[in-house]
């Protein structure tokens, strides 16, 4: 019987079967921040079993609160630093050196094709762009990742979903996932896996298929998952050379993972973005989604562009590229965090941070910071925000805040206007 | 294997995410017990306030996709911290489930209608729910009248409610 890509690695690594429902997977990588982390490891400490499985197969950072901001945050990143240390951890991403975890990691060349990763964060979803099953976890799911690099699942069904037609100039793969959620449900793909396929797709790069498997989670997929191709060789090729005679010869490798053509699939969805125009939340639940056009006028207070849904290069050259010569709304601020020194140094290089600075925002280093207000860019009660990110959740950036999802495009745009608006590469198109 | 059961706190809305149950400013706090506080503090629900409706409560009925969103195991811990360890809903976020069982609470999953029965019978209460996770029996009532189900539970997930999570479970086995 044919399989999806989710069912061929499942097969390649199962370790256990507990019941008949239950596959317990031999992981590849286990991913740490410094959030989740330290509970998982005071809680080792606490049973006898301060150990890790593979000190070269455990990859960490401090990018949530960074640099700490009080004496707590000091602490967990204190706890990870320590830990790191005591059990030879190289991987370990300290302040300087440090991004946001879903964008640092696929850099620095650490998934592959085929992987089984978890961390203790829901947005793990974003590495199934490489064609690896990688899932968020709890924190005893990732002290038990630790400790024996085994973490269990239930065998997940897939849907599959075919993203069709051609995507219109100034609408971006942001749109794309916002108008897939806003089809499906927070509550769509639940226990699911989510395979992403069909011409859009293939013409995607890999910063785009990330921003897609992001948000896979928040239609309550377990996972997001790009086959991988020739794109996918290519942005991975400087960390597979050695193994591999040829980018040919890695994707004659990787395409023993593509789906097979008899795959069964729990549903078969095909998302046709020819009409698509640039999307927006407007609630509470990054499902309630809607034309940018139609919340045009909307009032916000501060622009947010980052995270690791939207933090990477593409996305700051975009933004840079609409905001080029202008000065941002004076009602309106506008934060901007690259995700990663890499990104940080190239956007420098382009000149983009120049722009950025020139229009009056904000550049901070690369942290979530603002994504999930626990450090900088936290919103008063009341205050509007349209956000890159990919969690518009009541309270999220803040306490009786409220948060836009957009893409950079639409974010830029907005902060010139002072309120939600599409971006003229959008109108130019039309 | 232990029993689950107390008075019911109504949670009458679907889509209750991790950032209500527990706001991620708090997750600096290393403890669970220092998550007491602050359980449901951001929960947008007409009619519930946290300061006088959490108290003496150990359970808690809601509707569909319970805890989406985060990975925090900072959500089950906030509710252990109040002492409640069973959630009765007609559907749970998968990591949310998980966190539950890996910490040795108990999730129960009933049908949309189950459901709405125990909403049209019991809320806003004062009710009470007890749940055998070895027979898969639950029963909920309020003295007068009661209403029992059946639930299904993993042979896995029995299994870690008996070891006591699977911490514990994993290392004896890997
Ligand atoms: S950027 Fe936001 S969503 Fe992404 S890992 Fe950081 S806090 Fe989570």
């Amino acid at each position: 019987m044919g399989q999806t890509v989710a069912e061929k690695i499942f097969a390649s690594h199962v370790v256990d079967q507990p019941s008949k429902e239950v596959f317990v997977l031999r992981l590849d990588a286990v991913f740490c921040h410094e959030i989740t982390t330290p509970p998982a490891i005071m809680d080792l400490m606490a049973r006898g079993k301060d150990r890790v499985f593979d000190p070269s197969r455990i990859k960490a950072v401090i990018d949530h609160v960074t640099p700490a901001k009080d004496s707590k945050t000091a602490t967990q990143g204190k706890i990870m630093r320590d830990w790191a240390h005591r059990h030879g951890i190289g991987d370990f991403f300290d302040i300087g050196r440090n991004g946001v975890c879903h964008a640092l990691f696929p850099e620095q060349g650490f998934v592959r094709p085929g992987y089984t990763i978890i961390m203790g964060d829901s947005h793990t979803c974003t590495h199934g762009a490489f064609g690896a099953f990688a899932a968020g976890v709890g924190t005893t799911d990732l002290e038990v990742g630790i400790l024996k690099g085994v973490c269990a699942f239930k065998k997940p069904q897939t849907i599959r979903i075919d993203i069709t037609g051609r995507l219109p100039a100034g609408v971006f793969a942001k749109d794309v996932i916002l108008s897939v959620i806003g089809r499906i449900g927070v509550n769509g793909a639940t226990d699911k896996v989510i395979e992403f396929g069909g011409p859009v797709v293939r013409e995607m790069d890999m910063e785009e298929r990330m921003t897609l498997c992001n948000m896979a989670v928040e239609a309550g997929a377990t996972s997001g998952i790009c086959a991988p191709d020739m794109t996918t060789v290519k942005y991975l090729w400087p960390f597979v050379k050695q193994e591999f005679e040829s980018p040919e010869a890695a994707l004659r490798e990787y395409l023993h993972l593509a789906p097979d053509p008899d795959a069964t699939y729990d549903k078969v969805i095909t998302h046709d973005v020819s009409g698509l125009s640039p999307q927006a939340t407007y609630g509470y639940k990054p499902d309630q989604v809607r034309p940018v056009a139609e919340l045009e006028g909307t009032p916000i207070d501060q622009v947010y562009l980052g995270s690791c849904t939207n933090g990477r290069l593409g996305d700051l050259r975009v933004a840079a590229r609409i905001l080029a010569g202008k000065r941002i709304n004076p009602k309106v601020r506008m934060i901007v965090s690259p995700a990663t020194p890499q990104i940080f140094t190239r956007a420098l290089e382009e000149g983009l941070i120049e722009t950025f600075l020139k229009a009056g925002a904000c550049v901070t280093n690369p942290t979530c910071g603002a994504c999930l207000g626990m450090s900088n860019g936290v919103l008063a009660e009341g205050e509007v925000c349209a956000a890159t990110t990919n969690r518009n959740f009541n309270g999220r950036m803040g306490k009786g805040g409220m948060i836009h999802l957009v893409s950079p495009a639409t974010a830029a745009a907005s902060a010139l206007a002072g309120h939600l608006a599409n971006s003229e590469l959008y109108r130019e198109e039309k | 294997m232990k029993t689950f059961s107390g008075n019911i706190l109504f949670l009458d809305r679907s889509d209750i995410n991790t950032d209500e149950i527990i706001p991620a400013k708090y997750l600096t706090e290393i403890s669970r017990q220092a998550l007491k506080p602050y359980l449901l503090e951001d929960l947008k629900l007409e009619g519930f306030n946290p300061a006088t409706d959490l108290a003496g409560k150990q359970v808690i009925v809601t509707r569909a996709n319970f805890g989406c969103g985060s990975s925090r195991e900072h959500a089950p811990w906030a509710l252990e911290a109040n002492g409640i360890d069973l959630v009765i809903a007609s559907g749970f976020a998968r990591i949310f489930r998980q966190n539950m069982f890996n910490c040795g609470m108990l999730a129960v999953e009933l049908a949309p209608e189950q459901i709405e029965a125990i909403f049209s019978a019991f809320c806003p209460g004062p009710a009470q729910a007890v749940a055998d996770p070895q027979t898969g029996r639950l029963v909920v009532s309020d003295g007068e009248k009661s209403l029992e189900f059946s639930f299904e539970l993993g042979e896995f997930e029995r299994a870690l409610v008996q070891a006591g999570g699977w911490v514990e479970y994993a290392d004896k086995r890997y």
